[in-house]
C-alpha cells in the first residue's frame, strides 16, 4: 500500500530545529502550484483580479483544496506546512498590504506589540531554541 | 589590468528599502541603521569603483520555481528594479558591464564553476537595498553593476566552501581582464534572521560577530560552517551568509577591516556590514 506523501519524507539533519520549516526540494515540489500562484501576484493586474474574486482566481491554479483554504484564510503557518515558501508568500501578504514583520508576528502567535518589543530587545535568543527537545523540556 | 580594490558586505532587508523610499531614514527606529552606513557612503565615493560585482539573492522575483539557478551571472546591459508585489522600488535602473561579465562567465566556467548566464533579469531588494544604503537616492547609480545571484531560497544553497572558492576564481578572473577597471565586490544578505514559523525573530549576536571575525581572519574556517549550523544558529534565512564568502574569496588572503557595523533590529533581521581592504598574501 502506498504511503501518504508526507509520511515518505526522508529524515533530514534539520528536522530537529524547533519552529522551523526548511524549504527543501521535497517541500518545493509539494508547494509548486501554491508558490507559482503567489508569484502571479507580482503583476498589478493579477493582484486586482485576485482581490476581486479570490476563490475564483485560486481555481485557475491546480493546487490542493487544503492549500486554497489556507490562502483564503491567510493561515500563514498552514501555508508554510503545505509547501509555501516565505518569499513567495510575501507576494500574497504584500497584496494584503502587510509587512514581513507583521506576518512573522502572526506566525509566532505573539501580538504585534510583543513581537516588535522582542525584536527591539535583541530578538529571540537561540538559547533553548536550537533543538526540539530543548523546547519540550522548557515546556 | 582590472583589479579588485576591496570588498563590502551589507544586509538587504526590504523594510530598509521602504524606509528610504518613504523618507523615514531619520525616524528613531531607522536612524541608527542609516548612520551605520555613513562611513561607507564617504568611503566608496572616495574609492570611485568602476564596477561592482554584487553577490545577492533573488527573493522569488526574477526566478520563480520554474527555474532555480544556483549561481546566475547577470550579463545584460541593464537591469530593471523588480515589482515584488508592492510596485517596483523608485530607484534608477541598474547599468551592467556586459564586457567584463562575459569575460567572467567564460573564465569561471573554464574553472569548473558552471554559472547560469542571464541576459534578461529584473533585480529585487536583495540588490537594490545595498546600493541605496551606500549611494543614497541618486538620479542614476554612480557605478556599473554585475549581479551575481545565488540561490538561497530553495534548500540547499551552495556550500560555504563552494562560495569561497567561487570568490577566489572571481578574483583570478578579474585580474586576467586586460582593461583597467577598479572593481569592488559586495556580498549581501544576512546576518542572523528567521522570517517564518514559531521561531521567527531569532537573532544570534554571538554567531554573527564570530562569523565576521572568521570571515576576515580565517575564511576557510568560516567556509567550513555546515548548512545545518547556519539554520540552527543563525535562523532559516541566516544561511544567506554564504554569499559573504564569495566576497571574501575574491579578496587577498589577508585583509584589513576598515569598517564594521552591527545593529539589531531592522524588521526581523540583524544588520551586519563590513568594509575590507586587501592586506597581502
Amino acid at each position: 500500500m502506498a504511503l501518504k506523501p508526507e509520511l515518505m519524507r526522508e529524515p533530514q539533519s534539520y528536522d530537529d530545529i524547533p519552529g522551523t520549516t526548511v524549504f527543501d526540494a521535497e517541500r518545493s515540489r509539494q508547494g509548486y502550484h501554491l508558490n507559482q500562484f503567489c508569484m502571479s501576484l507580482m503583476k498589478a493586474e493579477n493582484r486586482a483580479a485576485f482581490r476581486a474574486d479570490e476563490a475564483g482566481y485560486l481555481k485557475m491554479w491546480p493546487m490542493t483544496e487544503a492549500q486554497r483554504q489556507a490562502v483564503l484564510k491567510r493561515n500563514w503557518n498552514g501555508l508554510i506546512a503545505l509547501g509555501g515558501n516565505i518569499y513567495f508568500l510575501a507576494k500574497l501578504f504584500s497584496t494584503d498590504g502587510l509587512s514581513f514583520q507583521h506576518v512573522a508576528a502572526l506566525m509566532t502567535g505573539a501580538s504585534q506589540e510583543a513581537y516588535a518589543k522582542m525584536m527591539l530587545e535583541g530578538g529571540r535568543s537561540p538559547d533553548g531554541n536550537r533543538y526540539t527537545w530543548e523546547r519540550q523540556t522548557r515546556g | 589590468m582590472a583589479e579588485i580594490i576591496g570588498g563590502l558586505t551589507a544586509s538587504h532587508v526590504p523594510a530598509i528599502g521602504a524606509a528610504i523610499d518613504n523618507g523615514k531614514t531619520l525616524e528613531p527606529y531607522w536612524q541608527p541603521v542609516f548612520a551605520g552606513f555613513e562611513f561607507a557612503k564617504q568611503y566608496v565615493s572616495d574609492l570611485k569603483p568602476d564596477v561592482l560585482i554584487l553577490v545577492y539573492n533573488d527573493h522569488a522575483s526574477a526566478f520563480s520555481l520554474e527555474l532555480i539557478p544556483t549561481f546566475a551571472l547577470g550579463c545584460a546591459a541593464e537591469f530593471q528594479p523588480a515589482d515584488e508585489g508592492w510596485g517596483p522600488r523608485p530607484v534608477p535602473k541598474v547599468i551592467g558591464e556586459p564586457e567584463l561579465a562575459a569575460h567572467l562567465a567564460q573564465a569561471l566556467i573554464l574553472e569548473e564553476f558552471d554559472l547560469t548566464i542571464v541576459n534578461q533579469m529584473d533585480v529585487d531588494h536583495g540588490l537594490t537595498v545595498p546600493l541605496s544604503l551606500v549611494f543614497g537616492q541618486p538620479a542614476r547609480w554612480p557605478v556599473k553593476v554585475i549581479p551575481l545571484a545565488v540561490n538561497v531560497v530553495q534548500y540547499p544553497p551552495p556550500l560555504g566552501r563552494r562560495c569561497l572558492n567561487l570568490g577566489r576564481a572571481i578574483g583570478r578572473a578579474v585580474a586576467s581582464y586586460p582593461l583597467d577597471l577598479k572593481v569592488m565586490i559586495w556580498g549581501t544578505g544576512g546576518m542572523s534572521h528567521q522570517l517564518q514559523g514559531l521561531r521567527a525573530g531569532l537573532i544570534n549576536r554571538e554567531f554573527d560577530l564570530r562569523f565576521m571575525d572568521l570571515l576576515e581572519n580565517d575564511p576557510d574556517a568560516a567556509a567550513a560552517i555546515s548548512h545545518v549550523d547556519y539554520l540552527r544558529e543563525s535562523g532559516s534565512e541566516g544561511i544567506e551568509l554564504v554569499m559573504w564568502l564569495v566576497m571574501r574569496g575574491a579578496l587577498a588572503p589577508k585583509v584589513r577591516e576598515v569598517r564594521r557595523f552591527y545593529h539589531v533590529p531592522a524588521s526581523s533581521t540583524a544588520v551586519g556590514h563590513l568594509i575590507l581592504e586587501n592586506a597581502g598574501p
